[in-house]
């Protein structure tokens, strides 16, 4: 296979990954390295390399609509950051040190952990908590429009659990090259008590920032190859901004399985090659 | 409140530097392509073994030489360099969004970050 017939097929497959991952809203980085690394015969250091620049792509992408709805919250997004980018650094330099095969492993269980967070149901936010002190004290709390009309206010809980989650989903976004969404989840809703709104598009505001800290490193240590990244960002990006597009009309629900599906199928393929080390 | 008007202004701005860092890189990375792929659409690139990439790939110099020199390669690099360089810019500008607002715990908090974020950009492999 040549160059070009090579980044057309790339551009296509994560034209596809964007897509879906945007439609589904489980991200379109997750798939990538194992896109890269099982169909392409990728090495997994230039397809982890790849994912972190496509995923800091369609977060700024996603991050620039949503802001402007008034959703997220900064002051959360910023003091969480601090968290999410020293675990990158530390993510980052353990990618250098792992062997791919323990990394593909991983990879794998994240995958499976992704797969399972998408189905399951979402547990509804107990509202009008008390606010507490730390979270009051950090001018954490806020509201955001409501489906209901009107401003909803929201108490943040339990920040230093928060923070201390979002620690490991930087060095999980750090080591694997993703956005590391389902952490944040767990941070953000299970422990802070975020309204759903405002944790997702608050984590997608992070996302940005949390890559670009590992990125620098990648980028030194040569894990950055450009005529791979192009046809994997220019690809991931058009997908996932068709996929915000199209979203409100689409019915996602029958999406959601099939792509739960392949996620779980792709989480296995990456552990059973890191297992017999043909990764 | 005039503190709500003031958040809502930082908002408004940070989208404007994600799109325009975004649009801006994309079309550097889509302007390299194009470059790279009339010069060797038929050479037979091999990602399967991981060797790194040569200097002119890895440190700014380097990359910005490359561009300069109108290498369809150094030229995605340079934009997915921009690319790097938004989310930076974005919390740049919230710094000085904290400072009008003058949050002082907040300008803190956004300078530990800029400092992590400038410290793996700048310290940590010497990319540049």
């Amino acid at each position: 296979m040549n160059v070009l017939e090579l980044t057309i097929l790339l551009a296509i497959g994560s034209f596809t990954a964007g897509l879906l991952g945007s439609l589904t809203g489980l991200g379109g980085g997750v798939v990538l390295v194992p896109l890269l690394t099982i169909f392409f015969k990728v090495d997994i250091r230039y397809a982890i390399g790849a994912s972190l620049v496509a995923v800091i792509a369609t977060s700024s992408g996603a991050a620039a609509a949503y802001v402007k709805e008034g959703f997220s919250n900064i002051r959360i997004g910023m003091f969480l950051e601090i968290a999410t980018t020293v675990g990158a650094l530390c993510g980052a330099f353990l990618a250098t040190v792992v062997p791919t095969k323990v990394l593909a492993i991983i990879f794998g269980a994240v995958l499976l952990y992704s797969a399972y967070l998408s189905r399951k149901p979402r547990t509804r936010q107990e509202r009008n908590l008390p606010p507490d002190p730390l979270a009051t004290k950090l001018k954490m709390n806020g509201s955001f429009p409501s489906e209901e009309g009107g401003m909803r206010e929201y108490n943040v809980q339990k920040v230093p659990t928060g923070f201390g989650l979002m620690f490991g989903a930087g060095a999980i976004s750090g080591l694997l090259g993703i956005g590391s969404g389902a952490v944040k989840v767990l941070a953000m809703d299970q422990a802070m008590k975020l309204p759903f709104k405002v944790s997702t598009t608050t984590s997608n505001f992070m996302i940005g920032v949390t890559a670009a800290a590992s990125a620098g490193i990648y980028l030194a240590r040569g894990y950055i190859d450009p005529s791979l990244a192009m046809p994997v960002v220019l690809g991931v990006l058009a997908g996932s901004m068709l996929g915000a597009r199209i979203l409100m009309k689409a019915e996602t629900r029958i999406l959601r399985v099939v792509f739960a599906l392949v996620i779980v199928v792709l989480g296995v393929q990456m552990i059973y090659k890191g297992m017999t080390g043909t990764i | 409140m005039s503190k709500d008007w003031s958040d809502r202004k930082i908002e408004d701005i940070v989208g404007i530097i994600l799109r325009v860092g975004v649009t801006l890189s994309a079309a550097v990375v889509l302007l390299g392509g194009v470059i790279y792929l009339v010069g060797s659409a038929r050479s037979h690139p091999d990602y399967r073994t991981f060797r790194g990439e040569p200097t002119d790939f890895t440190t700014f110099a380097g990359i910005v030489r490359s561009a300069f020199h109108l290498h369809g390669r150094g030229i995605i690099q340079l934009g997915l360099v921009l690319l790097i360089a938004t989310p930076v810019m974005r919390v740049l500008f919230s710094i000085w969004g904290f400072a009008e607002e003058r949050d002082h715990m907040y300008i803190v908090f956004t300078t530990i970050v800029l400092g992590v974020l400038l410290y793996s950009l700048l310290g940590s492999g010497s990319a540049f």
